[in-house]
C-alpha cells in the first residue's frame, strides 16, 4: 500500500496537545477551577483546530490511501514502531473525537457532576481525548493496543468518581469486561505476529500477510481478537457492563462513551480482525450476523422493560450498535459503509441524547420516565430536542440516523461472495423488525416524557401537599436550555441534519477507504 | 578439592590468578562502603548516627560508577577465575539493578528508620552486605560462588526481617523466613552435590556439557532438586508460603528490599542456572517451569484477593508477579525463544523493580500518617493528598499491566516471548497468563477504588507529610515507570545486551 507522508506532523500534534493541556494543569492549584475549565477547553478547542486543518490538508482524492503517515522507531526490539496515519475510514472517527471533546468541554463549564474537582475531571478527559483520537491513527497493532488501553483507566474513574449511585460496581464492571476482552485481543494480536513470520506489527504489512496464514489458525486468532472488540462494541453476550456504565457514568462520561468508546471496537473490526484475516472472518461472518441481529432484538426488548430514561438509551446503544456489526458481517462495500456512517450517526444522536438525559436529570434530579410528563410544556426547547434526537435515533429519513441504519439492512440482502444468503436474509429481516421496536420504544418514552402536563410534583404550583416523592424542592431549577448547553448542542443538532440531508458528504470519504480495505476479498 | 589445591601448592605449580581489579570494582566500592559503615558506625554517638545512611547511599552511588565504565569499555566479556566469575553485559545490567534498588531502599528507609528508633548502623551494613551478595550473585558462573553469594544475600535479609525486636510479628518474619529459607538451602545443596558427582565440575559449563549427554534419573533429580531451591527463593507456589508472614511482619522497608531485590537475585540465579548449567536438561525443568508459573500466578492472585492489609495484598500480588517473571522459562528451552525469554525476564525484574519499590515508598508515606496497615485506610487518599494518589495510581496500574505505564512491557515481553515458542504449552500458559492479569485488576483496583471513590475513615484529612528522601524515590520510581512505559525501547535495550554469556553452550 502506498504511503503518504506529507504533513505528517498534524497527527501527532493533534493526538498529545491534550497531553501538553495536562501538564499546565498538574502546576495550577486545584482550587482555581475557572483557570482548570479555561485551559482545558482551550486545549480541546487548540486540538479541534488541529483536527480541522487535518480536514483542510487531507487528500480526498486519495482517502483510500494512508496520509500523514508517520514512521518512528519505536520498539526496536519486538519490531513495533511508531506508525501512524490517516485514510477515509480514520477521518470522521478521528475528527469526531475532538468535536465531541469539546462539547462536553463546554457542556461541563457549568456542569461539573459531584463531587466537583474540576482539575481531576477535566485531566483525565484530555487524557481520554488523547487514547481516543490515538487509536483511530494507530497503524501499529502495538501501538493500537497501548491507545485502545489507555483509554480505560480515566474512564473507569469517571464512572466511579463521579457516577451515579452504583459507581463503584458499575465502574468495577466496565472495567474488568474490557480489559478481559484486550488481554485476550494482546494474545491474539501476538500469535498473528508470530504467524506472519515475526516481521512487523504494521497494519499494512500484516493486511498483506494475514491472508497466508492456515485458515484453522485464522478462526482462533480471529476468535481472540472477536472478545476483544466484542466486548467493547458491545455485542451481545458481552454487552452487560454497557447498561450499568452508561446509567452511573456521569453525563459527560455517557457522552464520550456512547459517541467514541463504542466505536473502538467496530473499527477495530473494519480495521484490523476482518482485513487482516480475510478467512476466518468469512468463517465468522455469520456467527457475527447472528449476533448482531440477537443485539438488535435484544437491545430493543430491553429498552421497553426500563424504566430508567438513561437507561433506556443505553440499551437502545446495544441495539444500534447491532445495526453497525450487521452491516460489517456482510463483508461487503455496501455494509462496510453503512456501518461506518452508522458509527458515526450513533455518536452524533446517541451523544446528543445523552446530553439530553444529563440536563433532563440535572433538572428533575430523576430519570424516571413515569414521573417525567410535559416536558413540552414546562421546558419546551429541552422537550423538543429531546423530540428531535428520538426520531433520528429511530432512523427518520433525512436525519443522519436513517443512513446508518436503513444501508446496513438492506447490505444483508446481498452478503460477499461465500456468505450464506438465505441466512443473511432472515437477519435483514429481523433487523427490520428490530426498527419497529426501535420506533416503539423511542415513541413510547417521548410520550410519557414529553407530552400531557407537567407532573404536578414538578410544577410546584399544584395542590401538591402529599404529591410527589421529591421534597418539593427539585421544581426550583427547572429551566429551559442554557446558553452552555446551546453551544454545546447546536453542533450536533445542526450535524445530524446535515448528515441525514447529505450523506454523500461522508459516503465520499469512506467509499474509497472501504473498498481498499474489502480488496483482501478480491473485490 | 583442598587436597587437589594443597598438591597443586606442593607440586610448586600453583599460579596466583591474574585479577581485573576493574571487573570487581563495584564489588571492591561496595565492600569499602561496609567497612566504613562499621567503623563511622562504631566510632560516633548516638547523635551522629545519621551520618551512616548517606554513607550507605554514596556507597552505592560509588559501586554503580564502575558498572558504567564497565559498560562502557570496548571488554565487555571478563572472565575471572576459569570462568568461575564473570562480568558480561547480562551481569552489568542485573548488578546496576540492584545498586539502584539498594539506593532506592537507603532513600526509603532512612526517615523510617530515624523515627523508628532502629539500630541504623547495622542496618545499613546489613542491607549493604546483602546487595553486595546479589552483585556477586550476577557474576557467579560456579556452584561453590552461586551458594556462597546466596547465602551471604540471604543471611542478612534474615535478620532484617526480623529487625523490630520488639514486635512479636516481625520475630515471627524473620523465624519464618529463615528457617524455609535454610530449608530451601539445604536442597539446593543437595542437588548441587549431586551435580558435582555427575559432572565432577562445580563449573556451570562443565555441569551443563555433562548434562548433554543421556538424562538419566539421578542427573533429572540433580536439576530438579536445585531448582526447587531456587523456588523458595523467588516465592513460587507451592514454596511462597514464608512470603506474606515475611513481608507483613518485616519492617515496611525491608519488605520492599525483599519483594523487590531479593527476589530479583533469585530470578537471576534461577536463570544463570537454568542457561548456563541446564541448557541440555530443558526437558526436565520446562514442565516444572510450566506448573510453577500457573501455579504461582493464579494462587498468588486468588489469594490476594481476599487480603485487606495492603502490605500482605503486595505479598501476594509479588508472588502473583513472579508467575508473570517464570512464564517465559517454561518455553525457553525451545531453541530461539531462549533469548527472547531471557530478555523478557531482565525487562520485567527491572519494570517491577522500579514500580514495586514505588508502591512501598507510598505504603511507607501514608502509613505514617494512618498508623494503620489497612486498604481500608487508603480510603479518601485523593481528596486530601491528590498527589500520592495520582502516583499510587500509576504504580496501581502499572502492576496491573495498563499500558503505557511501565509494567504493560513486562506483561508484553512476556507474552511475546511465551508465544514465539509456538507450541501448545506456549499458548496455553500465554492464555492462563492472560486471564490472570485480569483477575489482578481486582485488586489493584480495590485499592485505586479506596483512593478515589471512599470517604476518608474517621473523616481524618489531614495532609500527608512527605519527607524529601520519599520524595526523591518516588520521584525516581515514577519517572522510571512513566518513560519506560511510554518508551520501552529503553529497557528492552537493556534486555537485549543481557545475553547470558556461554548459554546453550554459545
Amino acid at each position: 500500500m502506498e504511503l503518504l507522508r506529507d504533513n505528517n506532523w498534524v497527527l501527532t500534534i493533534g493526538t498529545f496537545l491534550p497531553i501538553v493541556g495536562v501538564l499546565i494543569m498538574l502546576f495550577i492549584p486545584k482550587a482555581d477551577e475557572v483557570a482548570h475549565k479555561a485551559v482545558a477547553l482551550a486545549t480541546a478547542v487548540a486540538t479541534l483546530a488541529v483536527g480541522v486543518w487535518t480536514l483542510v490538508l487531507f487528500d480526498y482524492g486519495q482517502a483510500e490511501k494512508l496520509q500523514f503517515v508517520t514512521d518512528v522507531e519505536w520498539i526496536s526490539i519486538i519490531k513495533s514502531s511508531y506508525l501512524i496515519g490517516l485514510d477515509g475510514i480514520s477521518l470522521p472517527m478521528y475528527f469526531l473525537s475532538m468535536v465531541v471533546t469539546v462539547l462536553v468541554m463546554i457542556y461541563s463549564w457549568d456542569h461539573i457532576p459531584n463531587p466537583g474537582n474540576p482539575k481531576a475531571f477535566l485531566i483525565l478527559m484530555l487524557i481520554l481525548q488523547t487514547g481516543m483520537a490515538g487509536t483511530f491513527i494507530a497503524q501499529d497493532l502495538v501501538l493500537f493496543f497501548v491507545f485502545f488501553e489507555v483509554v480505560l483507566l480515566p474512564m473507569y474513574f469517571m464512572i466511579g468518581v463521579w457516577g451515579g449511585e452504583q459507581r463503584q460496581y458499575a465502574s468495577l464492571k466496565f472495567f474488568l469486561y474490557t480489559m478481559f476482552g484486550s488481554a485476550l485481543m494482546l494474545v491474539a494480536f501476538l500469535a498473528l505476529f508470530f504467524k506472519t513470520g515475526a516481521e512487523s506489527f504494521a497494519i499494512p504489512y500484516l493486511v498483506e500477510n494475514g491472508a497466508s496464514i492456515a485458515r484453522n489458525t485464522q478462526i482462533w486468532i480471529f476468535a481472540g481478537m472477536f472478545i476483544g472488540f466484542a466486548v467493547k462494541v458491545p455485542m451481545f453476550p458481552f454487552h452487560t457492563w454497557l447498561p450499568d456504565a452508561h446509567t452511573q457514568a456521569p453525563t459527560q462520561g455517557s457522552v464520550i462513551l456512547a459517541a467514541i468508546l463504542l466505536k473502538l471496537g467496530t473499527y477495530g473490526f473494519i480495521r484490523i480482525a476482518i482485513p487482516v484475516l480475510p478467512e476466518a472472518a468469512k468463517e465468522w461472518a455469520p456467527w457475527i450476523g447472528l449476533l448482531a441481529v440477537i443485539g438488535i432484538i435484544y437491545g430493543a426488548l430491553g429498552c421497553l422493560a426500563q424504566t430508567d430514561m438513561k437507561r433506556l438509551i443505553a440499551f437502545s446503544s446495544v441495539a444500534h450498535m447491532g445495526f453497525v456489526m450487521l452491516g460489517i458481517s456482510t463483508l461487503t462495500p455496501f455494509g462496510f459503509n453503512a456501518a461506518l456512517f452508522g458509527m458515526v450517526a450513533h455518536g452524533l444522536i446517541t451523544g446528543m441524547l445523552f446530553f439530553v438525559a444529563g440536563s433532563v436529570k440535572e433538572r428533575y434530579h430523576t430519570l424516571e420516565i413515569k414521573r417525567l410528563s410535559g416536558m413540552l410544556k414546562q421546558v419546551p426547547r429541552l422537550g423538543w430536542i429531546m423530540g428531535f434526537c428520538a426520531m433520528a435515533s429511530l432512523g427518520l429519513p433525512g436525519l443522519a440516523g436513517f443512513w446508518g441504519e436503513f444501508p446496513a439492512i438492506l447490505s444483508a440482502y446481498s452478503p460477499a461472495e461465500g456468505l450464506p444468503e438465505e441466512t443473511f436474509r432472515t437477519f435483514m429481516v429481523i433487523a427490520a423488525i428490530g426498527t419497529v421496536f426501535a420506533a416503539g420504544y423511542l415513541l413510547w418514552l417521548y410520550q410519557r416524557t414529553a407530552f400531557g402536563e407537567p407532573s404536578a410534583e414538578f410544577t410546584g404550583h399544584g395542590d401538591g401537599h402529599g404529591h410527589g416523592h421529591g421534597h418539593g424542592d427539585g421544581h426550583d431549577d427547572i429551566h429551559d436550555v442554557t446558553k452552555f448547553e446551546w453551544i454545546a448542542w447546536t453542533p450536533l443538532l445542526i450535524s445530524i441534519v446535515v448528515f441525514g440531508v447529505y450523506p454523500q458528504l461522508m459516503f465520499d470519504v469512506l467509499d474509497p477507504a472501504v473498498k481498499a480495505t474489502l480488496a483482501v476479498f478480491g473485490g | 578439592m583442598l587436597s587437589s589445591l594443597l598438591s597443586m601448592v606442593a607440586d610448586g605449580d600453583w599460579v596466583s590468578p591474574t585479577i581485573d581489579y576493574h571487573a570487581l570494582a563495584p564489588e571492591i566500592v561496595l565492600a569499602a562502603g561496609i567497612v566504613v559503615v562499621l567503623l563511622v558506625d562504631l566510632f560516633t554517638s548516638e547523635s551522629n548516627k545519621w551520618l551512616v545512611a548517606p554513607i550507605a547511599s554514596f556507597s552505592f552511588l560509588g559501586a554503580f560508577i564502575p558498572v558504567v565504565t564497565l559498560a562502557l569499555s570496548d571488554n565487555t566479556m571478563r572472565e575471572l577465575f576459569d570462568g568461575r566469575y564473570v562480568v558480561d553485559e547480562f551481569s552489568l545490567v542485573i548488578k546496576g539493578l540492584f545498586i539502584l534498588a539498594g539506593y532506592v531502599v537507603v532513600l526509603i528507609s532512612t526517615d523510617y528508620l530515624r523515627e523508628g528508633d532502629y539500630y541504623q548502623g547495622e542496618y545499613w551494613f546489613l542491607v549493604l552486605t546483602s546487595i553486595l551478595g546479589m552483585v556477586m550473585m550476577a557474576s557467579s558462573r560456579d556452584l561453590v560462588s552461586i551458594f556462597v553469594a546466596l547465602e551471604f544475600l540471604s543471611i542478612p535479609a534474615y535478620m532484617l526481617a526480623a529487625w523490630r525486636k520488639r514486635d512479636l510479628k516481625s520475630n515471627e518474619a524473620g523465624v519464618k523466613y529463615y528457617l524455609l529459607g535454610v530449608f530451601a538451602s539445604a536442597i539446593m545443596l543437595y542437588g548441587m552435590s549431586l551435580l558435582y558427582g555427575i559432572a565432577n565440575s562445580t563449573l556451570l559449563t562443565d555441569i551443563g556439557e555433562t548434562l548433554s549427554g543421556e538424562m538419566t534419573s539421578i542427573r533429572a533429580l540433580a536439576v530438579l532438586f536445585v531448582i526447587i531451591g531456587f523456588a523458595f527463593k523467588v516465592s513460587a507456589v507451592p514454596f511462597h508460603t514464608w512470603a506474606p508472614d515475611t513481608y507483613e511482619g518485616a519492617p515496611t522497608p525491608v519488605t520492599a528490599f525483599l519483594s523487590v531485590a531479593s527476589k530479583a537475585a533469585g530470578f537471576v540465579a534461577l536463570v544463570t542456572v537454568l542457561y548456563v548449567a541446564f541448557p541440555y536438561a530443558s526437558d526436565v525443568w520446562q514442565p516444572v517451569m510450566w506448573i510453577l508459573s500457573a501455579l504461582t500466578m493464579t494462587v498468588g492472585n486468588v489469594l490476594a484477593l481476599r487480603q485487606s492489609n495492603i502490605v500482605r495484598m503486595l505479598a501476594y500480588s509479588s508472588i502473583s508477579q513472579g508467575g508473570f517473571i517464570l512464564m517465559p522459562l517454561a518455553v525457553a528451552g525451545e531453541g530461539a525463544v531462549g533469548q527472547s525469554a531471557l530478555r523478557a525476564v531482565v525487562v520485567y525484574l527491572m519494570l517491577y523493580a522500579a514500580t514495586n519499590l514505588g508502591v512501598f515508598a507510598i505504603v511507607i508515606a501514608v502509613a505514617r500518617k494512618t498508623r494503620s496497615g489497612a486498604i481500608s485506610s487508603y480510603g479518601g487518599l485523593f481528596s486530601y493528598a491528590p498527589g500520592l494518589a495520582a502516583l499510587m495510581t500509576i504504580f496501581m496500574a502499572s502492576l496491573a499491566g495498563i499500558p503505557p505505564l511501565g509494567g504493560w512491557f513486562g506483561k508484553f515481553a512476556a507474552f511475546q516471548a511465551v508465544l514465539s515458542a509456538e507450541t501448545n504449552w506456549g499458548y496455553a500458559i500465554a492464555v492462563i497468563g492472560a486471564v490472570n492479569s485480569v483477575v489482578a485488576f481486582g485488586y489493584y483496583g480495590n485499592v485505586l477504588r479506596e483512593i478515589w471513590m471512599r470517604p476518608a475513615p474517621d473523616g481524618d484529612t489531614a495532609p500527608v507529610v512527605i519527607q524529601p528522601a520519599i520524595a526523591v524515590a518516588l520521584g525516581i520510581t515514577a519517572l522510571a515507570t512513566l518513560v519506560l512505559g511510554t518508551l520501552p525501547g529503553i529497557v528492552s535495550h537493556f534486555g537485549d545486551l543481557a545475553s547470558l554469556s556461554r548459554a546453550f553452550g554459545g
